[in-house]
């Protein structure tokens, strides 16, 4: 066990710094740069600027230098938000983003189990058809919509929880932003758990287990729901980065305080540091997962364990 | 009175092309400590026939008929009382072994369950006993191999595991759905003499179903002959192999490859006598 998780440890060292690589020249690829306001600055300024971001050096160079800085935790200064570190902004935001990301990652989890499992169970009967209903609307609202809507019916029209902001930090203002990142994860997890339920359900071992006289719960509890969880569990990986790529949206659409809300402004705005601190933020946060779910799934499959 | 007593079982399953039927009018009867060779061809029925016994069917399919078993009507009984019989009363061993015990639990967890839910047995009582059985099925080192997984044993093995799975509660009847039909030739005789053996031990009623007649021919007293969900003919197997009533029966005999005589062809099943039956 422990020689599989380190060598899994090891395996994200070059995916990180492929991923570094990458957003660094992509950013550099796009027009504009953090300087270009809507009104030109006098040349000389602009240059001592660049001078002091050491945009003025070849942009390999560059590169070596911030991944140097990189490897001793510095992700250097903001060029937009003069006083701040990127550091400095990250760790401001990144409690946020947490809270938000993984209640919403846990809260859609359990609830698209649940709900697939129900629907399996109840496989052609009412239940199945309205969940499976339920899900397709979290499937196919993009978020960005849904966000609006529930701001207007609960927010404005209801009035029952804000409809944004973060004055005095209540959690109520967490609700409807969560439910807009639960939907479309509980949904993908839901579709995935009724149709690996299913599958299992019908299972020679699962005929096995009936024939044994063993009871409904204990067939689904003990017998079926491990290998029922093993696709869902692979699919968790990728399925917190669409929440956290859709958790940028919301925190713009509510008006949070997170890390989301610096990463759109600072691409619009150019700040390299800030938007490649924050890609490799997220780049860490979703390794860490992947790396959780590998172990989980070696957990729950014994023929995985050993290799 | 006999153990088991079936009438007139008929199995339909609802498919998108319609109502297949699997079974139709299915009658025998078994003795205590008897032992029954249900013997046909693929698509005969022969399976269908006995997982609607214990109520196994697939959703699609339904069973009607009677079952009385020890004097009880059993057959579509509500889940909660067939489970009473389920493993405690009636065994059942599955075709392919491979996919027939639960990949994710220990062997171990899987044999004890049924002595936990059955008899009220702690789980370290239940473990000797499951211990005890598959030392019965001739598993070495069980002390040890109860503990690991299911693919950590050979396919012969996991049907070893299969049948001591099934004798746990000591059950009146057993099913034996083609126990050998997946596994290696050699593996075969062991079963299938681990089986008369057992049977012989534990005073268990046998149902064999199976598509070779070699097997059945050392195994049991009678023997029915399925086809196309009706059976053509149900006699002591002695009588069977000496002198084959029904044409389906006889072709099948035939069809047997010997050492004994050089052919050049080897004989096939004739279907002509199904033209005289679907006119009836």
């Amino acid at each position: 066990m422990f020689g599989y998780v380190s060598r899994r440890v090891l395996s994200a060292i070059p995916i990180a710094l492929i991923a570094v690589t990458a957003c660094f020249f992509i950013l550099r690829l796009a027009p504009g740069g953090p300087f270009d306001g809507e009104r030109a600055l006098p040349p000389a300024t602009l240059a001592n600027l660049r001078a002091h971001y050491n945009l003025d050096l070849p942009l390999i160079q560059q590169y070596f230098l911030y991944v140097w800085r990189l490897l001793h935790g510095d992700f250097g200064p903001s060029m937009v938000y003069n006083d701040f570190t990127v550091a400095q902004m990250l760790w401001i935001g990144l409690p946020f983003t947490l809270m938000l990301g993984f209640s919403a990652f846990i809260i859609g989890t359990a609830v698209g189990l649940f709900a697939g499992a129900l629907s399996a169970v109840n496989q052609n009967k009412w239940p199945d058809y309205v969940l499976v209903m339920l899900v397709m609307v979290g499937l196919v609202v993009p978020n960005f919509l849904m966000a609006a809507i529930l701001q207007l019916v609960f927010g404005v029209y209801l009035n029952w929880f804000p409809a944004g902001g973060w004055q005095n930090g209540s959690l109520v203002h967490l609700i409807l932003p969560v439910t807009v990142l639960v939907l479309p994860h509980a949904g993908r997890t839901a579709r995935l758990m009724r149709g690996s339920m299913i599958e299992v359900l019908g299972t020679n071992y699962i005929r096995t287990a009936k024939a044994k006289g063993l009871g409904q719960r204990l067939i689904l509890a003990r017998h079926a729901i491990k290998p029922a969880l093993l696709p869902v569990v692979s699919y968790l990986g990728p399925g917190l980065s669409y929440l956290l790529t859709g958790s940028l949206i919301v925190e713009q659409v509510f008006a949070l305080p997170g890390i989301g809300k610096y990463f759109i402004s600072a691409a619009l705005n150019r700040d390299y540091g800030l938007v490649l601190g924050t890609t490799i933020l997220y780049m860490f946060i979703i390794l860490a997962v992947n790396l959780l779910v590998d172990i989980l799934y070696a957990w729950l499959d014994p023929k995985v364990r050993y290799h | 009175m006999a153990l088991l007593e079936v009438k007139n079982l008929k199995v339909d399953f609802d498919t998108t092309d319609g109502v297949v039927h699997a079974v139709r009018d299915l009658s025998y009867s078994l003795e205590k400590g008897g032992t029954l060779a249900i013997v046909g061809e693929s698509g005969s029925g022969k399976t269908q026939g006995a997982f609607a016994l214990l109520g196994l069917l697939p959703r699609n399919g339904t069973a009607s008929g009677s079952v009385m078993f020890d004097g009880k009507e059993i057959l579509n009984l509500p889940r909660r009382q067939m489970n009473k019989y389920r493993a405690e009363r009636i065994g059942i061993i599955f075709q392919d072994p491979m996919t027939s015990l639960n990949p994710y639990l220990r062997i171990s967890r899987q044999m004890t369950e049924v002595l936990e839910h059955h008899r009220g047995m702690s789980h370290s009582a239940a473990l000797v006993e499951s211990i005890r059985f598959l030392d019965a099925v001739r598993i070495p080192d069980a002390a040890n191999r109860v503990h690991m997984y299911p693919h950590e044993f050979s396919g012969g093995m996991r049907q070893r595991v299969m049948i001591a799975m099934a004798l746990l509660c000591q059950p009146e009847l057993l099913i034996a759905d083609e126990p050998t039909t997946a596994l290696d030739v050699t593996v075969q005789a062991e079963i299938i003499d681990l089986l008369v053996d057992l049977q012989e031990d534990f005073g268990t009623a046998i149902i064999l179903i199976t598509h070779d007649l070699g097997i059945v021919a050392g195994t049991c007293e009678d023997t029915l002959v399925m086809f196309g969900g009706k059976v053509m003919e149900h006699r002591k197997t002695l009588d069977l192999f000496a002198n084959p009533q029904h044409p389906y029966t006889q072709g099948l005999m035939a069809a047997i490859p010997r050492l004994d005589k050089k052919v050049d062809r080897l004989s096939t099943v004739s279907y002509e006598f199904m033209v005289g039956e679907r006119q009836a």
